[in-house]
């Protein structure tokens, strides 16, 4: 009986050791291998499978798959959407997916069509793919807790109703885009109502529309992003609680391009962030209690745009060096707070050494608010006779928002 | 027609004036760029230098010095020579003795501390402006015989250029908001020497604050190859015209 006590378990946990080996198969596809396709494969695989994909071109049309297995290249096999159709949907949750190269989805103006799409599914893994003239390139609807890593996502249209979006993301939750880079697509990075996420080390350039693009998407985070020459720059909108931290905005060019764009956002924190070389750096509307500081702009055009409809803003510890106007807006209310700023364009005295600047610093020159109302004036900006109507301005202050001033402006950069 | 520039060129580069003008670019200059800790503010500093001193020098300067060789000019008008030879070769004369001076109050710190193409920019608009006041100075010149009537004249001209033209633009444009005065403004420009030289500093210094709408079509136009070009040819004539004229007045003038 002792004995017979002893074997019982011993076998059962041989078995669970047999199954879980049974489970986890290594399926491989390839020209000279059993299965020659990948559709195939998936419809014999099962959950926890990892299947194989050697280098080639694959012509599948839509793959779609329903278990949770782990689809890896090896060497970059293509996938060819043949610009027909979408090319992986993903409807299992703990799919990994990972080295593929991925071109030519189908577009469509009717269905959002992707290179990979995620339904409704959670744990979801995207790592280390090339995309390829997609039309959406990673879209996730309704997931949660992904992770979209190390892809390259590049399209080629000249329009913005030929092109999608690089990753997308609707209605999904504790999402993590890191490390992506992203360029030549209407918006690089899309959130809509996606909470609790975080967009980090990503690179996204030369897109038509935005470099990222949030709406109605609350305490997210995004860290560390490089955000570079697209067609209007960042937008943030209709969100609360969101933290950018260390991110680069350049060389956003244009009238309506911004280096971020902050359109009614609440309780946001920007902190160590660059913006070099934008038409406007920031540009703020209806936001609120918004803390930004350490934040670093240069070669602006407008370090910032404030309008009268924002309040609580506080600006503190951040250096602005070398733009053209350091602060626009467009009325004379003034509900925000600078303090303790570095501008490299004033002119005052520091008795006590303090390294605090005696006189406050008035950031809104006069003639920004001339450039304000006729934007053709800014054809004399520099001339003697705008010089004169600054200094004027400076003395007796009439046309500028009395209150919108830096009382305790530093003598030397900050950082 | 060179031995007269000759002479007039080494009689004004010993003249007083000049070396105190020269001298004045040259520490201004160098203040400028030793002072500030970055570069472009000083190149702002010197172009402010650039559109208002330079003009101002050129246009009194000329003034004064053509008045004063009235004799000499005398002398000259009875010997066998046309004219036409005399008044071109007190032009290039004054023009290039003047270049020169900005060129080494202003080309040497600026090749130091910003050989850059604002920079070169900024020495190109500097000898096309010099000239271009020197050439203004002479057709008030031989528009008046009275001297202090002369001078007054090229004091009210620079200050015409260099801030009343401006302001009357400034209140055009408010005037007339209503309208789309971009390219207006453009055409509006080339009727002064100086605000066309500033924009086309500014397209290379504000380039970002210019990208704005407003400024796209000034930089479509002034930053492409053919609006350069143009720019430079208004600035040539602004030099070409008034000597034209002034020479057609010089041939006919009883002295």
């Amino acid at each position: 009986m002792g004995g017979h006590a002893e074997v019982r378990p011993f076998f059962f946990i041989l078995s669970i050791f047999y199954c879980g080996i049974a489970s986890s198969r290594t399926i491989h596809v390839g020209a000279g291998r059993t299965y020659k396709n990948i559709r195939t494969a998936l419809a014999i695989s099962a959950d926890g499978d990892t299947v194989l994909v050697d280098a080639g071109h694959y012509k599948e049309q839509s793959l779609v798959i329903t278990k949770r297995i782990i689809l890896k290249g090896v060497q970059y096999p293509v996938l060819d959407g043949e610009k027909k159709f979408e090319i992986i949907a993903v409807r299992a949750n703990g799919v990994v997916i990972d080295g593929f190269r991925i071109v030519h989805s189908g577009i469509s103006s009717m269905e959002d069509l992707s290179g990979i799409k995620i339904y409704d599914r959670k744990n979801v893994v995207i790592k280390n793919n090339i995309l390829e003239d997609t039309f959406f390139g990673i879209y996730t609807q309704n997931g949660s807790n992904c992770i979209i890593q190390n892809n390259q996502i590049t399209a080629f249209a000249k329009e913005e109703q030929q092109s999608g979006n690089g990753i997308h993301c609707w209605k999904s939750d504790s999402m993590q885009i890191i490390g992506n880079s992203i360029s030549g697509h209407r918006d690089g990075i899309y959130f809509e109502f996606v909470t609790n996420s975080v967009i980090w080390r990503n690179l996204s350039s030369k897109n038509l529309r935005y470099g990222l693009h949030f709406m109605f998407s609350h305490n997210d985070s995004y860290i560390a992003n490089y955000f570079s020459n697209n067609g209007a720059g960042v937008s943030v909108m209709y969100s609360h609680g969101v933290k950018m931290l260390g991110n680069v905005f350049e060389e956003n060019w244009g009238d309506g391009a911004y280096g971020l764009l902050l359109k009614e956002i609440t309780d946001s924190y920007i902190e160590g962030n660059s913006f070099v070389k934008n038409t406007s750096g920031i540009y703020m509307e209806g936001a609120s209690r918004i803390t930004m500081q350490r934040n670093l702009f240069k070669d602006n055009g407008w370090a910032m745009k404030i309008q009268a409809s924002c309040m609580e803003i506080s600006v503190s510890s951040n250096n602005f060096i070398s733009n053209t106007f350091d602060v626009g807006t467009n009325g004379t209310l003034v509900l925000n707070t600078f303090d303790n700023n570095y501008w490299d364009k004033y002119d005052g005295y520091d008795l006590n050494r303090d390294n605090v600047g005696d006189v406050p610093y008035r950031p809104v020159s006069m003639y920004s608010m001339i450039v304000e109302k006729n934007p053709p004036a800014m054809l004399l900006f520099r001339s003697f006779l705008a010089s004169l109507l600054d200094r004027t301005e400076k003395m007796i202050p009439s046309l500028t928002p009395e209150r919108l001033k830096d009382n305790k402006p530093m003598m030397k950069k900050i950082f | 027609m060179r031995k007269i520039i000759k002479y007039v060129v080494s009689d004004i580069l010993q003249n007083r004036i000049v070396l105190v003008y020269t001298a004045f670019l040259l520490v201004t200059a160098f203040s400028v760029f030793s002072l500030e800790d970055n570069n472009s503010k000083g190149l702002l500093s010197l172009l402010n230098i650039t559109l208002l001193i330079v003009p101002l020098v050129s246009i009194i300067f000329s003034a004064i010095y053509i008045y004063n060789s009235a004799e000499f000019m005398e002398l000259l008008v009875s010997q066998p020579l046309k004219r036409k030879t005399i008044w071109l070769s007190l032009f290039t004369g004054l023009a290039v003795s003047l270049s020169i001076s900005f060129l080494i109050g202003i080309g040497i710190p600026i090749l130091l501390f910003q050989p850059n193409k604002i920079g070169l920019i900024m020495l190109g608009t500097g000898i096309l402006l010099t000239s271009a006041f020197v050439a203004v100075a002479m057709l008030a010149v031989v528009k008046t015989r009275d001297k202090a009537k002369g001078i007054g004249v090229a004091i009210l001209l620079w200050l015409y250029f260099s801030i009343l033209f401006d302001g009357i633009v400034l209140f055009m444009l408010f005037q007339f908001a209503d309208y789309p005065l971009e390219k207006a403004m453009i055409a509006v420009t080339a009727f002064n020497p100086i605000d066309l030289s500033r924009i086309l500093i500014l397209l290379q210094m504000d380039v970002s604050a210019m990208m704005g709408y407003t400024g796209a079509v000034f930089k479509d136009f002034f930053g492409t190859v053919t609006g350069m070009l143009t720019s430079m040819i208004v600035l040539l004539l602004w030099s070409a015209l008034p000597v034209w004229l002034s020479t057609r007045r010089f041939i006919k003038k009883d002295l």
